[in-house]
């Protein structure tokens, strides 16, 4: 791989053995284009929180190698730090300061001289709707408040590459909806983004590119849209105006009773849900409302996390078949 | 370092920032960090120099109230120059607002200086005010600004650097008290602040010479009365020597990351 100033971040074979002798990371290749908004996804102990911390310098790697625009970590630390900023999973604020001066001492930490850290404490504070709060002693926040002073003290030296590290636990939906906003306004604006996130909804309408990890490895890294062009089929639960004792058969549709006034229907992609409509009606059957069994994305994380390796092509036609209950493995 | 900008500038915005946060935390809570050592010194004052000390008469050629002014303003210096560093750092730790430290682009050698500092300024916040104590009940008088001055400094510098190199080894809350009780005190308290060692056997006094803390109580001796058990340079010297020890293996613990990076 050779040093590529597009790249916002490049990753080669990086490993971490914590103390103790646990391999956290077992070999991390990764490349972050400059702009992108990448989600970073795996399941609890996967190891993001590791990867992330050797990024920022919070945690020391075994081996391998970082990149930041260029810039190797080992030989330009100061300019790979003053590249990233950071919001950890954790809060690590000093509780007994007030919200403005955590702002400001970060920006002093960077070097950033009084009278400009002040402009851009009120800036980041007012755009996180914080800037009321300012004068408040930091264990006087709320958990929501806290994750959103946490972004605002990662932004104050203008980073280029903004990593967060599930910012949205634990942050009601109003928030989180607002946070979307401004990390999708602040990515528009040229700043790249790695997340991670719990939250296969998020990744998917945020992020562009993405990396599954499991058990220190990635398990995969690539668009979004490519991911989710892997899924063959869908699954949706109709609510239905009156009761249905008996299914009819439909081609191409798979029905399955919940109760009855409730049916899930698996669909391959060749399909419609205008096509499943009018094969319904011509039977009698009326929807009231339908819903997505599981968010798209989840079911491949599922199974790529279960397995431990990629997702697998699904059996042909095995979709056309009537039978019992699709279960995960028969996606394989 | 020079494409973005001169490091210089920031080096020094860093250092201001995290010395003023010092200064404004040990302000914050003066009642916890400044006054008890304050109240102690008046009742050493009281008991050693006034009700004491009359019996006592003189020691080292001085009244010993006189003499024991240096000792116990080296006393609050001490104490408070590594209390400051050894709290605040490893509550930064244990909060993990180190983080916040370690993220940016401040070296190593600026985060220790910052920090010494800050514990400097409340040893001699103390110091000057134990003097102020002092002069309540003698009178005190400086023989060399110069020496007063350098061994006030000095002695909180190289007590602050013990104070960083204990936060980084401690991983609880007892363990920022274990050195300050089991070494800090006798240490002072063998160190020449209310004898002098000519008082000792010939090996006590040996003994005692090993004793860092005997040395500054000496050279501030002398800076304030112009009396001292030891020659001012040989103080100095030995002084400057365990600051540059501490200084540089405080710079490897934190190359390292130890008790601070996994
Ligand atoms: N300081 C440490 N010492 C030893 N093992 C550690 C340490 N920190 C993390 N680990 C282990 O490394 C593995 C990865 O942890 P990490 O925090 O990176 O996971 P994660 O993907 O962020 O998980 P989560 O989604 O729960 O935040 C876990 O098995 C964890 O127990
Ligand atoms: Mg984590």
């Amino acid at each position: 791989m050779s040093v590529n100033p597009m790249h916002a971040l490049e990753v080669e074979q990086l490993t971490k053995t914590y103390q103790g002798g646990f391999r956290a990371l077992k070999g991390i290749d990764l490349t972050v284009a400059e702009g992108d908004f990448f989600a970073l996804l795996g399941p609890n102990g996967a190891g993001k929180s590791t990867f992330i911390g050797i990024l920022a310098s919070l945690v020391n790697k075994t081996a391998g190698r970082v990149r930041v625009f260029g810039d190797d970590l080992d030989r330009e630390p100061e300019r790979v730090k003053s590249a990233i900023g950071l919001v950890p999973q954790e809060f690590n604020f000093n509780l007994f300061l007030p919200v403005e001066e955590v702002v400001l001492n970060q920006a002093g930490y960077y070097g950033i001289a009084r009278r400009e850290a002040k402009v851009r404490a009120r800036r980041y504070l007012k755009q996180l709707d914080l800037w009321d709060r300012r004068d408040s002693e930091m264990r006087k926040l709320s958990g929501g408040m806290k994750r959103r002073l946490m972004i605002a003290r990662a932004l104050v030296h203008e980073p280029r590459l903004l990593i967060l590290d599930e910012p949205t636990a634990g942050v009601d939906i109003e928030i989180r909806r607002s946070m979307w906003a401004f990390l999708r306004e602040l990515n528009a604006g040229g700043t790249t983004i790695i997340l991670t996130t719990h939250y296969l909804e998020e990744a998917e309408s945020l992020c562009r590119n993405i990396a599954i990890i499991n058990e220190g490895e990635v398990a995969e890294s690539t668009s979004i849209v490519r991911l989710l062009d892997r899924l063959h089929t869908e699954t949706f639960v109709l609510n239905l105006k009156g009761r249905v004792s008996e299914l009819p058969q439909l081609g191409g549709f798979v029905l399955q009773h919940l109760d009855d006034c409730t049916l899930e229907v698996e669909m391959s992609r060749e399909h419609t849900i205008n096509g499943l409509f009018q094969a319904l009606s011509r039977n009698g059957i009326e929807v009231i409302s339908l819903r997505n069994k599981q968010n798209r994305l989840e079911r491949l994380f599922l199974d790529m996390v279960d397995r431990g390796t990629q997702v697998a092509a699904p059996r042909p036609n095995s979709l056309t078949v009537p039978q019992p209950m699709i279960s995960r493995e028969d996606l394989a | 370092m020079s494409r973005y900008g001169l490091a210089w500038p920031r080096y020094w915005i860093c250092f201001q920032t995290i010395f003023v946060k010092e200064i404004l935390r040990f302000a914050r809570i003066w009642i916890q960090t400044i006054l008890p050592s304050v109240i102690t010194t008046t009742l050493y004052f009281v008991i050693f120099g006034r009700l004491i000390g009359d019996r006592i008469g003189s020691m080292g050629g001085l009244p010993y109230l006189d003499f024991i002014v240096p000792g116990l303003v080296l006393m609050g210096v001490i104490t408070n120059a590594y209390s400051n560093v050894v709290s605040s750092f490893y509550s930064s730790k244990f909060s993990r607002y180190i983080e916040e430290l370690l993220v940016s682009p401040a070296p190593n050698w600026v985060i220790l200086a910052g920090y010494v500092a800050g514990g400097v300024a409340r040893g001699l916040v103390v110091g000057i005010a134990v003097m102020v104590v002092a002069a309540c009940f003698t009178e005190i008088s400086i023989h060399s600004y110069s020496v007063t001055l350098l061994v006030f400094i000095l002695t909180a510098v190289l007590f602050a650097l013990g104070g960083f190199i204990n936060a980084i080894f401690a991983n609880s809350f007892d363990d920022i008290s274990i050195v300050p009780t089991f070494v800090l005190t006798p240490l002072t308290y063998l160190g020449g602040v209310f004898y002098s060692i000519e008082l000792l056997p010939e090996f006590w006094q040996g003994v005692s010479l090993a004793n860092p803390v005997l040395y500054m109580v000496n050279a501030f001796r002398y800076g304030l009365n112009g009396v001292s058990d030891i020659p001012i340079g040989i103080a100095f010297g030995i002084i400057s020597l365990f600051i540059l020890v501490l200084a540089a293996f405080s710079l490897v613990l934190l190359r390292r990351g130890v008790g601070i990076k996994h």
